[in-house]
């Protein structure tokens, strides 16, 4: 049986913690919202997309330690990115997740990062959607803002 | 008559389980409740030698599955004091019973302007069914509040009341664990000519249920709660109500008679059992009432209450002000049924550790998201005891969450 250790990496309770780009963002820039209705976990996506890159991202919402570092991480990991590489973390990571929603191979270029740290919750498959909730709801996020 | 109720643990076998060398503490009953033997070799036994369908065949053996299958339906009938065995309507599960009440009773009776009233403290399957037939009629839905310490706050309930049709409420809250005065209630609702509808689904499970005592016009329940199987659930309906109400779901067993031009409906309780039903799980559910009784209701009520004393005191006096337990104090007032916040952990989290120490509890908003708005949480952990469990385990539990505090701690 995986071991605690596995599950709550040292960086995923740094960021459980000392949560990054906590906060919301004005118009123009979009806001997606996604929920867990299983645990009743929410979150807040702020995006503020310009010229295909995104210039700021804030979170917001409340949830487990999973969700919340998974969130701080991907928001650390997006900000001042190109969207298209955003894309393609995000299939990335839904990867590492184990949750294959795409024929191909993830495109590798994008280095994870502290990101890795979330490699351990798939040993632990209840809290994956824990993990993945941010991820959805940029990826929603990202659909609004070139809506 | 004193029982040894740690001895009725070798009664349930997957209590005996251990994983990764660590005994089951199973703590998650307000969710669903394990199995005793009785029940796992009466529906064993049944499907080896009696199975059959029911109500339908003439042969020697569909009339031995009959005879248990509505023996069933006696045995529930007796378990909760029904005038009548043909009162109790077998259903998929509790929601369905409600559902049954709301698409029946509810589509006879209500319409534009109707009053329903639910309190804050509801299962979403005693909210959401309503909500869907106020939004097509146009009724309106009025909320009993609760008081601060998680009790129903009837101080303004006859103005609540007033010109109301149903008072749909649960015996027991599955979250607050909150014991509601189902008597009271009911003669509540009569007064303002109001039907009372009691979604008996933690209560039926843990104390003596009289359908008559309470005066009630319905009760919902399930078998799983109750160490029955899952996948039936029971309705018992007042006689004269259940006469004048239109049927549920159409089909086989449910009819007297079909021709080109409409049908006729079966008498009780047919009337309410279209198609095949859940033979083996009623015979299940038999063997489960058979199994409570011979305990003693009273009996099991009190084993909880010494439970929840215990539980309350250990909680409290172990973490103080680390934790916070929704709900009542008065054990007078309350189930064994325990939510709570502890520390600034999660529930998810909380859960997590406790599951290393083969703790069962759930996390998450109990299917009851109003009542989660109003005590300002997203989730909470609930730890919930039946006749099962131990004073070691709620040790085991408080021992567990002293880890879960360690690890977390900021």
């Amino acid at each position: 049986m995986p071991g605690l250790e596995d599950l709550y990496r040292e960086i995923i309770l740094d960021h459980y913690k000392s949560p990054r780009n906590r906060g919301t963002l004005e118009p123009p820039a979009v806001r997606a919202e996604g929920h867990n209705p299983l645990c009743g976990d929410e979150i807040e996506v702020f995006l503020d997309v310009q010229d295909g890159v995104i210039s700021d991202i804030k979170i917001s919402g409340q949830g487990c330690s999973i969700s919340q570092s998974s969130a701080s991480m991907m928001s650390a990991a997006v900000k001042g990115k190109p969207v298209e590489q955003v894309r393609a973390l995000i299939q990335r990571f839904k990867h590492m997740m184990s949750i294959e929603d795409e024929t191909s191979e993830p495109d590798t270029s994008t280095p994870l990062g502290d990101l890795e740290a979330l490699q351990g919750v798939v040993k632990f498959p209840v809290r994956i959607k824990c993990a993945v909730l941010a991820w959805n709801t940029l990826a929603e996020g990202l659909e609004l803002a070139s809506a | 008559m004193t029982l040894n109720f740690s001895s009725l643990r070798a009664d349930f076998p997957v209590l005996a389980e251990h994983i990764n060398g660590k005994p089951l503490v199973y703590l998650d009953s307000a969710n669903s409740s394990q199995k005793p033997n009785a029940v796992i070799d009466a529906m064993t036994s049944f499907l080896q030698h009696s199975y059959a369908p029911t109500n339908r065949s003439a042969y020697t053996l569909a009339a031995h599955a009959t005879d248990l299958y509505e023996g069933a339906r006696s045995k529930v009938a007796s378990f909760i004091n029904a005038p009548h065995a043909h009162e109790v309507v077998f259903t998929k599960n509790a929601t369905e019973a409600l559902n049954l009440v709301v698409r029946t009773w509810g589509s006879a009776n209500l319409s534009a302007g109707d009053v329903i009233v639910l309190t804050h403290m509801e299962h979403h399957a005693n909210i959401v069914p309503w909500q869907m037939l106020a939004a097509e009629r146009g009724c309106e839905i009025r909320w009993v509040p609760l008081t601060s310490d998680g009790l129903l706050d009837l101080s303004n309930i006859d103005v609540l009341l007033s010109g109301a049709s149903v008072f749909s409420f649960t015996a027991m809250s599955n979250v607050l664990g909150t014991i509601n005065p189902v008597k009271e209630l009911c003669a509540l609702a009569h007064k303002h000519g109001a039907i009372a509808v009691v979604d008996g689904c933690q209560s039926v499970p843990h104390m003596m249920t009289d359908v008559q005592d309470f005066d009630a016009d319905f009760l919902a329940f399930s078998s799983h709660k109750m160490v029955g199987p899952s996948g039936i659930g029971i309705l018992w309906g007042r006689e004269s109500l259940l006469e004048e109400i239109p049927p549920f779901l159409g089909g086989g067993n449910m009819i007297a008679d079909v021709k080109l031009d409409g049908f006729t409906c079966a008498e009780l309780p047919g009337k309410f059992e279209a198609g095949t039903q859940p033979i083996t799980e009623a015979v299940g559910l038999g063997a489960a009432v058979d199994y409570l009784s011979a305990i003693g209701m009273n009996n099991i009520r009190e084993h909880e209450r010494d439970l929840a004393q215990y539980a309350l005191h250990a909680l409290t006096s172990r973490f103080g002000r680390d934790i916070v337990i929704h709900g009542s104090n008065d054990i007078n007032q309350r189930g064994a049924t325990f939510s709570f916040a502890f520390k600034d952990v999660h529930p998810h989290d909380v859960s997590q550790v406790l599951d290393q120490h083969n703790v069962c509890v759930r996390a998450g908003h109990h299917c009851a998201k109003p009542l989660m708005r109003l005590l300002g949480a997203n989730a909470t952990v609930r730890a919930s005891f039946y006749l099962y469990n131990t004073t070691s385990e709620v040790d085991a539990l408080c021992d567990a969450l002293e880890d879960a505090g360690d690890f977390f701690t900021l």
